[in-house]
Formats: structure tokens, C-alpha cells, sequence
């Protein structure tokens, strides 16, 4: 038999299969293999304290032909300089500097000309490149900057200009980041492998659990996708109705789930309007010691904890061990789930357990306000929800149909019984504000920061999308298939 | 000297256009500022080396799918790998079953720009007996509607080898179907 599934069901009546034995593992051996992961445990860090001030981001968009990269990065920096108006150059002590891939500049070391730009030589800096997480990856790299004692401010910017080559040319760009032996020549297309992992998501906790009663296996699988892919669309629905009052996102849009659902397809299960899209854009935030956040801003945000987790390149090579348990998680949950598989993400798990544990928090629903979370496909996004423990694994379409990840006030044409639990993406995520890929991570920074600076209204002209006294929020970045995701906790300092 | 009368215009669309056909165009922006875009193409051959995996890809052109096994661990990989994901150590290359079962799967109808005139075409992510791992490839003779996760499947090779991962593909294992017993 298949031997990645110590506890293998019958797929299918049809199915001829030798039985061969299976290579014995003892217990201790297996949890070695499959889970060895320390717990996090917030004791072993005595960094210092650490703040974001400020933030700024260029509207993304599909082209932005009138700004190459340095001129766009420049834009945000001056929009969180203006922020901080006390904040000279002379008190920035250096700058880690983001964007994905040279294939789109074509340009090698860009950050040395956007530091330039921002007129910040000679001081230190680094370029950061972790794939999609790259932004997430560059806010955490400056925050050990300052943690560490090495700076007291430290820029934080990230830009990508995908605009600089056709669409198709761009998906093969993005898909270089898979493993060029084994994976890239078979479609050079990232939307595939996504589908690849929704459909076996799907068929785990989908066909396997909740349309388990069904006999005929193909029927089982076909009804579960339908179920599986109009959950999705909801996702799909909040997220480009949340961007409609956001002035920076690239596609704001008033669909219904049938829009969603009938948009072309492009890997089956996933739809055009499932899918973020290339942009051109830049983002920068601004992260200081305490002593300089209280000179500077009577409202900076506290960097609450930090996680970053890792998995394999080759969805092919990721294993079927234990689940790594939260506290909300019991071992007999899983007793027939091979984890990760290629169903979920076990970097995202072990990111949202170092920052939860960093940052203390044991009850993400409870203790988080909101989170921006990656949401590259409406499916990572569920898929998401379930790393990061707002729900058990399985449990994410339920969470979805709960309607607790929705804005709570926000009529989305389909009810949303539990809306304003944990709103994610309230500033409509990847799927509408696009995906300039180095500067994404820190857009969700900054949007966090106005969130939980009550300057929503302010910054976007419109109140609809501040969450009422934001007190803690999460941002979470995630980088090809899963293979590197961080989550950064961010908190409020100011009484509202 | 003469001046070369560019096109000009706010739609990038057309300016992308234009810059095919004549090299250079203007795009005038928002804040009015005009922009010379200019087209700027690039080509590399570039030198892959399939280094530790090479075996595996010999072996596709002898119809052999290899994996790697791990001696300590006891874990064969269905994608191989010269060292042990979990331990580090070096693995040995082992036989896989020319049959195997469809993990999951996705019809792409877009791709790379290099795979858009492949399109519609199937991956699957495939698990074989004995194997702790699985491999992705291509999925053949099918239609989208027949594929389910647990279909029957076998590999199928490509007679004049590229020395590329698309030199194996899998179709489907059923022998009473006309289809899959085709070559
Ligand atoms: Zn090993």
C-alpha cells in the first residue's frame, strides 16, 4: 500500500491493491521524523521592544508605467515619513530592503538603488527575498534589527514591478520559485499546484467527513468539490466587497458567489476571481525602539511576537506524520488525518505557534481583533484559517459558513451569522488589493497599523472597514506552496 | 537631425503595443509626465545540471521510475532526493512500481507562457505501494470529468526522451479501456 498513510482508508471499492508490509516505525521514532519541532516558548527571548510608527503604500495596480521601482518605493517611504513628521533622516539608523525577484526588475541589486533613492547611504541594509513572503520576512528582519540593539529606527520597504513582462511570461517567473528539476516543467504555473492542495483539502474534510454517507466514489468527490469550491467564492465575495471603500486596492468589486463561481476557469477548481493578481506597487513601514516611538508618535504599535516556519519546495516531498497541536487540538481529533500532506501547511502552523507563543496568546479567535492574512487563492485562505487555529483542521469551510472571518455591518448577500468574530482581510487581502509580491507583507503592515490606530477612516476615506476598538491584530505572509509563512502580532498602545 | 516621431498615448495597453511593432513609445501618465517605454527583449541558454537527481532522469529514458530510499528512516521518497529530509543522510535509489494511484489532481487551462499551447493539460500527484512520498506529473488520456482522487493509474513513457520530468506521464491503469491501452 501507499505508505504515507499509517492509518489508510479504502480509497475506492474498484481499486486492486497489493498488500505490502509497511516499514515499521516505532512511536518515538515516528514523532522524530514527522513533528520533531521544539514548542515555542516565549521565555528564550529577551530582545527589545519593538514599535511600528509608520506606514506607507503606493495604490497598487496592474502597471504602474509612469514609476519604476525606486521612485515607487520612494513614494511610500515620503507617505510614512509625512506620518512622522519629527522623524529625520539623520535618526534612521539603516534599512532592510524586499522584492521577490530580479526576473521582473531586471535589474540586479535594486535595493542598493532604492537606498540610494531614499537617500539613506551609507548606512546599513540587506536585501530580503523568502518568495511570497518576502514582505512578512522584511518587517521581521527589521524588528530583529532593532530587538537586537543593532538600530534604534530601521525602514522597512519592499516594491516588485510585475508589469515589466506579459502575464503569462510573469506566472512562469513565479513558478521558477518551484523546484525547476521536478516541478516546473510540467506547467511552470502556481495556480496548478494550489489546486493540487484545495483538492485534496477537499477531499480530507470534505468527501472524507462531511459527504462520507455518499457510496459512489466519483459522485462523493464531485459533490464535495461543488461544496468545497462555493464555500471558497464566499471567501472570494467578502474580500473584494471589504476592498470596495479601500482606495489602494487594485481590484475592488461587488460580486455575488454565481460571478465568482462563473469566471473563467483556470485550474480547476480555482476561478479567475479565486486568484490574486501580478502588480506593480511598494510599501514601507517604519519600526523603532521604544524611546524613539515615544519622541515620534503618540500612537505606535507594539511588535507583539514574531513566527516563521518552513516546509519543502516539492509539495511531493512533504510528509504524512501528526498534526503539530494547538491548544485548542486534542490528538484524538486527528486520529485518521496524515499531516501535513499536501492538504495544509505545516510552515503556517509553526509560524502562528512561535508568534501566539511569543506574543502570549493561547485563544487566537478571543485575543486576535483581526488578521490580513495571505490569501494569494480563496482556498489558501481557508486552508489558513485552520494553520493558524481559528478552527480545528476541517473544520475551515464551517468557519467560512459561520461567517465569522466576515466585517460585521457589511451586507455580503448571504448570511453571516457569526460576522465581526475575527474579520480577516477587512482590507480585502491579496485577492483584491493585488499582490506586488515584495511589497505585500508590508501592505498588510500598514494596514494593520491604521487599523489598530483607528486611522482607517482617515487614510481611506471612509469608515467602513476600521474595526470598532482594534486592540490586537495579526498579519500573516506565505511564500510558495506553503514553503515559508510568517505571522507577526501587532497591538495597540493607546487607549481609544 | 531629424527627430523620430514616437507614438504616444495614457492607454499602456496600446503603448505596449506600439513598443512591439516600433521599439519605443511614449506613455503619458496621470500627473501628465511623459514616460519612454522602450521594448527590451532577452533570451538566455542556460546550462542545467540535473546533478544528484540525474539517474532518475536516465531512467525515464529506459521506461525506469526511480525513487530514493532511506536506509535509517525507512522512507522512500517517490520524488527522489540524494540526502534524507528528516535525518540528512545519503539515500540509495530504488525501483518504483510502474502503477500507482491518483493523490490529488487539476486540469490547468492557462500555464506558463512557455506551456499555454499545452493547454488543457492534467497534473496529478501520484502515490505508489511501497513509496512514503509522491511524485507530480502529467495526467494523460482522460478527460477532466472522469479523474477522482484514487483512480487507478500507470506510467507511460516518452520513446524519444527530452531528459525532462514530461518523459514520464501517467494514463489510466483501467485495461478494459480502449483509451488507456493505447501507446
Ligand atoms: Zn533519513
Amino acid at each position: 500500500m501507499f505508505l504515507g498513510h499509517p492509518n489508510e482508508k479504502p480509497f475506492m471499492k474498484t481499486v486492486n491493491r497489493v498488500t505490502i508490509s509497511r516499514p515499521t516505525m516505532t512511536a518515538e521514532k515516528k514523532r522524530d521524523v514527522f513533528s520533531g519541532m521544539p514548542t515555542p516558548s516565549s521565555p528564550k527571548r529577551s530582545g527589545r521592544r519593538v514599535y511600528m510608527v509608520a506606514g506607507g503604500v503606493t495604490k497598487f495596480a496592474k502597471a504602474h508605467p509612469g514609476m519604476d521601482f525606486r521612485l515607487m518605493a520612494k513614494r511610500s517611504f515620503d507617505q510614512a515619513r509625512a506620518a512622522v513628521p519629527n522623524l529625520t533622516l539623520n535618526m534612521i539608523d539603516g534599512t532592510r530592503i524586499s522584492y521577490f525577484s530580479d526576473h521582473f526588475t531586471r535589474q540586479l541589486k535594486a535595493s542598493s538603488m532604492v537606498q540610494d533613492y531614499l537617500g539613506l547611504n551609507p548606512r546599513g541594509s540587506v536585501r530580503i527575498e523568502w518568495g511570497g513572503a518576502t514582505g512578512g520576512e522584511n518587517i521581521q528582519a527589521a524588528y530583529e534589527a532593532v530587538a537586537s540593539g543593532r538600530m534604534d529606527v530601521c525602514v522597512a520597504t519592499g516594491f516588485e514591478t510585475m508589469s515589466r513582462v506579459p502575464t503569462w511570461k510573469g506566472n512562469e517567473f513565479i513558478a521558477l520559485a518551484s523546484d525547476t528539476n521536478f516541478d516546473f516543467p510540467l506547467g511552470g504555473f502556481y495556480t496548478g499546484y494550489y489546486a493540487l492542495m484545495v483538492q485534496r483539502h477537499i477531499y480530507e474534510y470534505v468527501r472524507r467527513k462531511k459527504f462520507a454517507h455518499i457510496t459512489d466514489e466519483r459522485e462523493a468527490q464531485r459533490k464535495a468539490i461543488e461544496y468545497g469550491t462555493k464555500v471558497m467564492a464566499m471567501v472570494s465575495v467578502k474580500n473584494h466587497k471589504n476592498a470596495l471603500t479601500n482606495p489602494y486596492a487594485q481590484y475592488p468589486k461587488d460580486l455575488n458567489v454565481n460571478d465568482v463561481l462563473s469566471s473563467e476557469m483556470v485550474s480547476y477548481p480555482l476561478t479567475r476571481e479565486q486568484i490574486c493578481t501580478m502588480s506593480d506597487g511598494a510599501a514601507t513601514v517604519i519600526l523603532t525602539s521604544e524611546e524613539r516611538a515615544k519622541e515620534l508618535a503618540d500612537d505606535a504599535v507594539l511588535i507583539k511576537g514574531v513566527g516563521c516556519g518552513t516546509d519543502t519546495m516539492r509539495l511531493a516531498d512533504r510528509p504524512f506524520g501528526k498534526v503539530i497541536l494547538m491548544p485548542h487540538e486534542k490528538a484524538s481529533d486527528y486520529a485518521d488525518l496524515d499531516y501535513p500532506g499536501v492538504h495544509s501547511f505545516r510552515a503556517g502552523r509553526a509560524a502562528g505557534m512561535e508568534a501566539y507563543g511569543h506574543a502570549g496568546i493561547t485563544n487566537p479567535n478571543k485575543e486576535l481583533d483581526f488578521i490580513e492574512l495571505h490569501d494569494a487563492y480563496s482556498s489558501s485562505e481557508i486552508q489558513t484559517y485552520e494553520d493558524l487555529g481559528l478552527c480545528k483542521y476541517g473544520e475551515g469551510y464551517d468557519f467560512v459558513e459561520s461567517g465569522a472571518p466576515f466585517l460585521k455591518g457589511v451586507d455580503y448577500g448571504f448570511p453571516t451569522p457569526k460576522a465581526g468574530m475575527i474579520p480577516v482581510n477587512p482590507s480585502g487581502g491579496l485577492i483584491a488589493c493585488g499582490h506586488p509580491v515584495g511589497a505585500t507583507g508590508i501592505m498588510q503592515g500598514v494596514f494593520a497599523l491604521w487599523q489598530l490606530q483607528g486611522r482607517i477612516g482617515e487614510k481611506f476615506g471612509s469608515p467602513r472597514l476600521q474595526i470598532p476598538h482594534a486592540r490586537r491584530g495579526a498579519i500573516h505572509s506565505h511564500a510558495g506552496t506553503g514553503s515559508a509563512v510568517t505571522v507577526t502580532i501587532m497591538e495597540s498602545t493607546k487607549q481609544r | 537631425m531629424a527627430e523620430r516621431k514616437l507614438f504616444k498615448s495614457s492607454k499602456f495597453q496600446e503603448v505596449n503595443a506600439a513598443i512591439k511593432k516600433d521599439g519605443a513609445a511614449i506613455f503619458v501618465d496621470k500627473e501628465g509626465h511623459e514616460n519612454l517605454i522602450i521594448d527590451n527583449p532577452y533570451a538566455i541558454r542556460y546550462i542545467h545540471s540535473y546533478a544528484e537527481d540525474s539517474p532518475f532522469f536516465l531512467g525515464l529514458a529506459q521506461g525506469k521510475l526511480l525513487g530514493t530510499k532511506c536506509g535509517p528512516c525507512n522512507y522512500v521518497f517517490a520524488t527522489p532526493r540524494g540526502n534524507c529530509q528528516f535525518c540528512g543522510e545519503p539515500t540509495t535509489w530504488v525501483d518504483l512500481p510502474l502503477r500507482g494511484r491518483v493523490h490529488t489532481w487539476t486540469t490547468c487551462h492557462f500555464g506558463g507562457e512557455a506551456f499555454l499551447k499545452e493547454t488543457p493539460y492534467n497534473l496529478a500527484m501520484i502515490e505508489f505501494d511501497g513509496a512514503n512520498s509522491v511524485l507530480l506529473a502529467r495526467l494523460k488520456d482522460c478527460k477532466e470529468e472522469e479523474i477522482y482522487v484514487g483512480m487507478p493509474v500507470e506510467a507511460r513513457f516518452n520513446p524519444k526522451p527530452q531528459y525532462s520530468i514530461t518523459d514520464v506521464w501517467f494514463v489510466p491503469a483501467d485495461t478494459d479501456s480502449p483509451k488507456a491501452r493505447r501507446k
